[in-house]
């Protein structure tokens, strides 16, 4: 592996010290899963490595009546062994639950998978659907971004020199909402999305009616998508097959795959719709049982 | 659920003590614990770490190698590239599990003018650190003249292809037939019966066109080795192989050495399923270890395991059948390319035998095509060549019987192999159990319960392969307390040191716990062929009884000496040595008075027979495919064998299982997914997708024991066939879930959800 | 190069030093320095679980750790299973139902399957297989692991261990 120095700093500000003293050859570890193989393989060849896994706010795993606030470092694992997480934010436990093995689990983070940026992420469609905001810290202060806008390509994101993502911020959860991640793989486990959907529902205090929707796709363009307009579709339909129908077909209709070792072009977009229809009616079925 | 099936009992068997039972294997303890010793776990002092520089291209000229700065590295203390490889004859050499052509092995092991494949070994380096030593491989400056990949036997044998190996000229039934450079290294030819007759009283024939992907043995330890070259000229090699003697030939090739210099350490292997008995690193590291007197390791990355070792080949095969309307074959004719990948010496040639080996087919003829492309040079991957051919032969088997309307274990049962039969390439079956394994499938329970549920279906295949015998050499001790010290050559690769103790404890009528065995070195012990070819319980196990009956001369004779009486009044009987009148010693009591009488009792066996009995299976499966995705899941596997004598049954089982499980990864989502360039996208375990524990439900077995007439005590190799039924079963079973022929291997999602669309 | 460092931590019960680069991983320090070889490599990038081993009670794949990362950490290894006067449960229920043949996954399984029954005291078959699909297995079929994992917890509901 190629040569590296290490540090471990305790608070933001030396962190944060630290990557701009290093001008862009300082690297940020949380969970090391995507790192540490990165940098063995030689496609990241950074100077220092900035373990952040000592510092508070990147710690920080806190649910309120406001939302939920998840520190940029916090493990799979923590998360999907929170009930209430996994009640409230079911999509988002749902991804952390299928991110590699459960060795992986133990370290990797969302906030590492989604700073990753692989199109092919599985926590950002479900964190797009939850409509979490990034906030990321910087040597100008802090700013936040909507998920669906931080990645900007493959292993590109709107991260500048010098910035670190701190934590997501979630929503509060509104009444009769339900959501779910899913991804088709070849496997049942331990492979890379070959499509991922994440879907969060609103429905009406009937559940006969989505009041809302937010779908999300992963594996079908060069970053993970916000389906704005399937997701729009839904908002005022009643719960029926074809209002999901409809949403999956233009969940389909914007995404842009690419034939590879994991599927082809015309598998990609026939399974996004499939996987669309699925993920929605278990959202539908999960916000049915809230009640 | 596993099931024992004796068709035939016979009366010796009812009387084994040992055979048969469940002892706990006697190198588990180590390996629970952590405490055994694998290749990579080997630090001599002052060891120093390689690392191997590797080609970026699929085909290329080396116009120049620069290694100065890699040199000049602080802590790096060798370079080696091609040139530094001794000159060697071109020679064809067996390795047991295939042969190999010297020249090109040694071309393999470090490249020389050309570069035949990403991955191809180019120069080697030693250094203080692993880090170091991978550091430098960035610091050697090569360059190269990019030539055009050829990727599929298609391509290779096309008349404009580019050349791989400008001396190769095709050879065709033992001779030298093509005059012009060619990638179509042999030309294999099997005819029986009239073919054309034969098809012509056919009231159904059935042709069609097959190909599978290249796929890797999977073991999970990476290959390694440590080698220190004294300076006495003595080379010690620590390494995982399958085969240490096979090690010690390579070398001696390799390095124009005489074998008596080089000792083998076989230190445990993590897997190796034909994959581990050519060699790689060793070379490299012994050169690196003559440069600067030092013990020099090298272990492999996951990467070049895939890239740069020897996986099994794709292929492209035709298969037609014909049969009577009583579902009889009439003929039975196949076409078949594999791609050997750099060099000559795919598994072909077996591919050609195993095609109609579980049927006696009256007419056939196959052909057979050994194609160089720039890909790994191909190996041995369990029952090499074989699970290829049957997933042709198997599915076209199961649309004659659709077309037929005849059930497809009666159809085996009507056309199975049996002792007499004949196969299209020449040998008469003895004693074997294909029709055994058909029928215990048809009286299984799982045979028996219906499937029921929509997208379901059940599909089952046969498969057969040939079983190895070759050379083994056992030594065993007996020790004052009774007990006896083992010392044979096979590398233990899934529990055979126990599979041998057991017929050497069998034979001497004393308990399974009673044997301490160990794998010796080269110099340790006799020569003793690869683990491989299902041979190492039968051949070895033969030499372990062997050294047991010799051991049992020994008692009788010193038992008589201790009575004074003559040696034919004394009898070896159940771990007793009995004499005139009442006189007896159990095994213990005469091991004990062994030292104060003679010398020491030490029992020495070696086998080559070649008698190996044929191993065939048939196995049943059910699935269920999600019709909009493609994906198909195994419900329930049941695998039958005829398995000879289960020495160790819970082994036993575990290679059948563990084969099937391989199969089914080769069936649905194995396989090396290259780019136009040549260059493997998915060599890492993440995209190479073997089945994790969640993919696949247990896997029932049923053990058939049909004792091979060729062994004392009727074994039959069993650790090959189980990975040949697989792929065709599912892709029968796929055909009545969903109503899709897949003849294209990997049968995964995208080509399956593909072929459903396309029926619509 | 990068000045070695100085990292304190527990492995198996007792207070250890070593000295190692930044970019050492866990892996490579227990085995190329502490000369613990019974955890395995077998692919260095979390995809095979051969290299599985406690840390702070959670299984890791320690390929993609660094060894400066267990500064002050808990680690168990397969060479801390086994009681100084037998074996482990766990490494009892392998031998007795055959569950390795090569052997090279056996540490990495018995870590993953020790984390497991310590969460879940009676895990079924399905949840014993999504636990464990982390840890590849080539050589069994993971048939006889699976019934391993089971006659473990088995042992463990009988207060074996």
């Amino acid at each position: 592996m190629r040569d590296f120095e290490y540090d471990a700093p305790t608070s933001l500000a030396d962190a944060l010290a630290l990557l701009e003293r290093h001008d862009g050859r300082a690297r940020p570890l949380a969970g090391g899963t995507d790192l540490i193989d990165h940098v063995r393989t030689g496609r990241l060849a950074p100077d220092l490595i900035v373990d952040v896994k000592k510092i508070a706010e990147l710690n920080r795993l806190e649910l309120s009546k406001n939302g939920l606030r998840l520190g940029a470092a916090v493990p799979c694992f923590k998360i999907y062994g929170n009930p209430d997480i996994c009640r409230l934010y079911a999509a988002l436990a749902d991804s952390c639950r299928i991110i590699g093995g459960i060795q992986i689990q133990s370290r990797a983070s969302v906030g590492g998978n989604l700073c990753n940026s692989g199109p092919a992420a599985d926590s950002t469609p479900a964190l797009i659907a939850l409509a979490a905001t990034a906030v990321i810290a910087g040597p100008k202060g802090q700013r936040e971004v909507p998920v669906e806008s931080f990645c900007t390509g493959p292993s590109r994101n709107v991260l500048e020199r010098g910035e670190l993502l701190v934590e997501l911020r979630f929503p509060a959860r509104p009444a009769n909402s339900g959501s779910h991640y899913r991804r088709f793989i070849p496997r049942n486990e331990m492979d890379i999305a070959v499509v991922g959907v994440g879907a969060s529902v609103v429905l009406d205090s009937t559940g006969q009616k989505f009041v809302s929707a937010r779908i999300a796709l992963g594996a079908v363009a060069t970053t993970p998508l916000f389906a704005e307009e399937a997701s729009r579709l839904l908002a005022g339909m009643p719960v029926d097959d074809s209002s999901i129908t409809r949403a999956a077909e233009a969940a389909r209709s914007i995404a842009k795959p690419i034939d590879d070792m994991r599927g082809t072009i015309e598998f990609r977009l026939h399974v996004t719709k499939v996987l669309t229809e699925r993920v929605l009616r278990e959202a539908v079925a999960r916000a049915r049982a809230q009640k | 659920m596993a099931t024992v099936d004796k068709p035939k009992k016979t009366s010796s068997q009812q009387s084994y003590k040992v055979i048969g039972t469940r002892p706990i294997r006697h190198d588990g303890v180590d390996k629970v614990t952590g405490r055994a010793r694998y290749g990579a776990d080997i630090y001599p002092s002052g060891v120093l770490h390689g690392a191997v520089l590797r080609s970026p291209h699929a085909h290329a000229r080396i116009v120049s190698i620069d290694t100065s700065k890699a040199r000049a590295l602080p802590g790096v203390r060798a370079v080696v590239t091609g040139n530094d490889m001794p000159a060697v004859a071109s020679r064809v050499a067996d390795m047991g599990e295939g042969a190999v052509n010297i020249d090109h092995l040694s071309q393999n092991v470090l490249a020389r003018g050309k570069v035949l494949y990403k991955g191809h070994a180019i120069a080697a380096v030693a250094a203080d650190t692993v880090h170091v030593a991978q550091e430098a491989l960035a610091l050697i400056d090569v360059k190269y003249e990019v030539l055009r990949p050829v990727l599929t036997t298609q391509q290779a044998m096309a008349d404009d292809a580019p050349i791989l190996l400008e001396s190769l000229r095709t050879e065709s039934l033992g001779v030298e037939t093509g005059k012009k450079p060619t990638n179509v290294a042999k030309h294999y030819h099997y005819i029986k019966g009239d073919v054309d007759k034969g098809f012509a009283e056919a009231a159904v024939v059935v042709e069609r066109e097959f190909n599978t992907a290249t796929v890797h043995q999977g073991y999970i330890e990476p290959h390694n080795a440590t080698v220190f070259w004294s300076a006495d000229g003595h080379i010690t090699v620590w390494m995982s192989t399958q085969g240490s003697f096979t090690v010690r030939q390579q070398m001696a090739d390799l390095l124009n050495l005489p074998v008596s210099s080089i000792k083998v350490v076989p230190m445990e292997i993590g897997g190796g399923f034909g994959g581990k008995i050519s060699i790689y690193l060793p070379p490299p590291a012994a050169l690196l270890s003559k440069r600067t007197g030092k013990p020099v390791k090298i272990v492999m990355d996951r990467a070049a395991c895939f890239e740069a070792t020897g996986p099994t080949p794709g292929s492209h095969i035709r298969v037609k059948i014909g049969a009577d309307a009583k579902g009889r074959i009439t003929a039975a004719e196949a076409w078949l390319a594999y791609e050997a990948g750099a060099f000559p010496g795919s598994p072909v040639n077996p591919g050609c035998m195993c095609v109609f080996a579980c049927y006696d087919v009256p007419n056939g003829r196959v052909d057979g095509y050994d194609v160089v492309v720039n890909k790994p040079r191909t190996n041995a991957y369990r029952a090499p060549g074989s699970t290829n051919a049957s997933f042709a032969t198997e599915t076209v088997v199961d649309e004659i019987c659709e077309k037929l309307k005849i059930d497809p274990i009666e159809f085996r049962l009507k056309n199975a192999s049996k002792e007499g039969t004949r196969r299209i390439d020449g040998p008469v079956y003895s004693r074997i159990g294909m029709y055994e394994s058909a029928l215990a499938i048809k009286n299984s329970d799982h045979y028996k319960s219906p499937l029921e549920g929509p997208n379901r279906g059940r599909g089952v295949a046969s498969g057969f392969w040939f079983n190895a015998g070759l050379k083994s050499s056992v030594v065993a001790s007996v020790n004052s307390d009774g007990r006896v010290s083992m010392i044979e050559g096979s590398t233990d690769i899934g529990g055979t040191r126990a599979s041998i103790a057991m017929q050497l404890a069998e034979t001497l009528g004393i308990a399974a716990e009673d044997v301490i065995p160990t794998v010796g070195d080269t110099d340790s012990i006799g020569y003793t062929d690869v683990t491989g070819g299902s041979r190492v319980t039968y051949a070895t196990g033969w030499a372990a009884y062997e050294a047991g009956r010799d051991i049992q001369r020994q008692m009788v004779e010193r038992a008589a000496l201790i009575w004074d009486v003559e040696p034919q009044d004394v009898r070896y009987e159940n771990g007793r040595i009995i004499g005139p009148g009442d006189r007896a010693f159990t095994f213990a009591q005469l091991a004990a008075k062994a030292a104060e009488t003679g010398e020491p009792i030490i029992g020495r066996g070696s086998s080559d027979h070649n008698q190996p009995g044929g191993a065939f299976a048939t196995h049943v499966v059910d699935v269920e495919v999600d019709p909009d995705t493609g994906k198909v899941e195994i419900l329930r596997y049941t695998a039958a064998q005829d398995v000879g004598t289960a020495i160790h049954p819970a082994y036993v089982e575990g290679q059948m299982q563990g084969g099937t499980v391989q199969g089914i990864g080769w069936a649905l989502n194995e396989e090396y997914f290259y780019d136009d360039n040549g260059v493997m996208r998915n060599a890492s375990y993440l995209d190479y997708r073997i089945p994790t524990c969640l993919d696949v439900p247990m896997i029932d077995t049923i053990m058939v024991e049909v004792p091979n007439p060729g062994h004392p005590y009727g074994v039959r190799g069993v650790g090959e066939v189980p990975i040949v039924p697989p792929p065709a079963a599912i892709a029968n079973a796929i055909y009545r879930a969903v109503g899709v022929r897949m003849r294209r291997l990997p049968m995964s999602p995208p080509r399956v959800l593909h072929e459903i669309f396309a029926r619509k | 190069m990068a000045k070695k460092r100085v990292v304190t931590t527990t492995i198996n019960g007792r207070t250890t030093e070593f000295l190692c680069e930044p970019r050492q991983t866990l892996l490579e320090v227990l085995r190329d320095v502490l000369d613990l070889t019974g955890t395995k490599e077998g692919c260095s990038n979390g995809n095979c679980g051969a290299c599985t081993l406690l840390m702070n009670g959670r299984p890791v794949d320690s390929c993609l750790v660094l060894a400066l990362e267990a500064d002050g950490a808990e680690i168990e290894t397969i060479e801390g299973v086994a009681p100084a006067d037998g074996l482990h449960p766990i490494q009892q229920a392998f031998l007795e139902q055959a569950a390795l043949q090569c052997g090279i996954c056996t540490p990495g399984f018995i870590m993953s399957a020790k984390a497991l029954l310590a969460e879940n005291a009676s895990p079924s078959e399905e949840e014993i297989r999504f636990y464990l699909a982390g840890n590849l297995c080539r050589c069994t079929g993971y048939d006889k692991i699976v019934r391993a994992v089971q006659q473990a917890a088995e042992m463990r509901q009988e207060a074996r261990f």
